[in-house]
């Protein structure tokens, strides 16, 4: 058997929409087993007193990293198969910003306000309406940022091809960078909780 | 055990542990289906949607939104990442439910009014579907899948979501602290 499945033509589009539900039940199960249906609990990072969203977010990228390095080392996997997003840089560097800005003002990002307005916060379901909100903007003025939302084009590129860095490599270098930062997060955790009990 | 502490929420799961969970699923989908998660691309379709019920030429002119209007075989709700965001909402209610923490309530620090909490997460709500429409993603399909992916556009995404709410962060700090 190989991997994607869907791409070789295991199952056909109408399959594809049952597996796209039952992984979205997966991925909501997990975003609300972390907590993220708390806009307190996620903009705590941001203060440095909850890191939670850092550790969530760097376990579940090396988690797959690793996973669909193996996957293909061993064959099972044809990763040129897999989507990946061109690269529009300067457009993804501002968008960045913008959502980023957007996180710490409204608590959320996209995938975690769905799970927060099904287990009852009304400030995650008014976020998802500002959400709309702001996407019917974007596509009301698109046609006078339409240029530079195609600026800056690297097409379909990863860090293994821009680098001249081995995969395998840089797949262990992430893995001890998130270990490094794991450990850097529970000190300073541990240093604001202390810090709070003082004052 | 009392009915008082069967009701109570019980805490969330250690986040190495939910993390490893989301990674899992995350690869899974690269297994299956040959793409990663999204969230932000269900509620374009929605919005193409609604659009196009009150002015369908205006869509058919529009770039962005013809985007996702697709060849017009089909409804543009029919959608992988619409299916994938209906189980966002229910996986997150599952999950909820069997901790006793689906709350009406509104999140917020102590020193913010509801009405205040309210208008900024609409606001930042705003500001995110702005942005996650120009990286051609949000967190779930930028940072997430793109970053297990070792897309570089997706690094440097990832990069600025932190700088952008870092350097927000003090200017709002009232509607948490």
């Amino acid at each position: 058997m190989n991997a994607p499945f869907f791409k070789h033509g295991l199952f056909g589009d109408d399959v594809s929409l049952v597996m796209a539900l039952l992984i979205g039940i997966g991925f909501g199960f997990f975003l609300e087993r972390a907590g993220f249906n708390s806009s307190k609990k996620l903009a705590a990072q941001f203060y440095f007193t909850d890191l939670t969203v850092f550790k969530v977010m760097f376990t579940a990228i090396i988690t797959a990293m690793v996973g669909v390095y193996y996957l293909s080392v061993i064959g099972f996997m044809d990763l040129s198969l897999v989507y990946l997003t061109p690269t529009f840089l300067l457009p993804q560097i501002i968008g960045g910003l913008i959502l980023g800005v957007g996180f710490v003002v409204g608590g959320y990002c996209p995938g975690t306000s769905c799970v927060a307005a099904s287990t009852g916060r009304i400030d995650g379901m008014v976020y998802l309406l500002g959400v709309i909100f702001g996407i019917f903007v974007f596509g009301e003025i698109f046609p006078l940022v339409s240029s530079f939302y195609v600026s800056t084009p690297m097409g379909q590129i990863t860090l293994p091809q821009i680098s001249g860095l081995p995969y395998g490599l840089l797949v262990f270098l992430i893995v001890l960078m998130a270990l490094g930062g794991f450990a850097g997060a529970e000190w300073v955790e541990k240093k604001m909780a202390s810090k709070k009990a003082e004052a | 055990m009392t009915t008082e502490s069967l009701k109570q929420a019980q805490p969330y799961w250690n986040p190495y542990v939910a993390g490893l969970g989301l990674g899992l699923v995350l690869l899974a989908s690269f297994v299956i289906m040959g793409r990663g998660l999204g969230a932000s691309g269900a509620f374009s379709s929605l919005v193409t949607v609604g659009v196009q019920a009150v002015a369908p030429n205006h869509v058919a002119n529009n770039e962005f939104y013809s985007e996702y209007i697709g060849g017009g075989t089909r409804s543009p709700l029919k959608d992988w990442l619409v299916f994938e965001v209906l189980g966002v909402f229910v996986g997150g209610f599952i999950s909820g439910l069997l901790a006793n923490r689906v709350t009406k309530v509104v999140e917020k620090g102590p020193n913010i009014s509801n009405a205040g909490r309210l208008t900024l997460a609409f606001l930042g709500g705003g500001l995110m579907g702005i942005g996650a429409k120009l990286a051609r993603g949000c967190t779930s399909g930028q940072a997430l899948t793109g970053g297990a992916l070792f897309n570089v556009g997706s690094w440097a995404f990832m990069m600025m979501v932190f700088g952008g709410a870092y350097a927000a962060a003090y200017f709002v700090r009232r509607q948490w602290r």
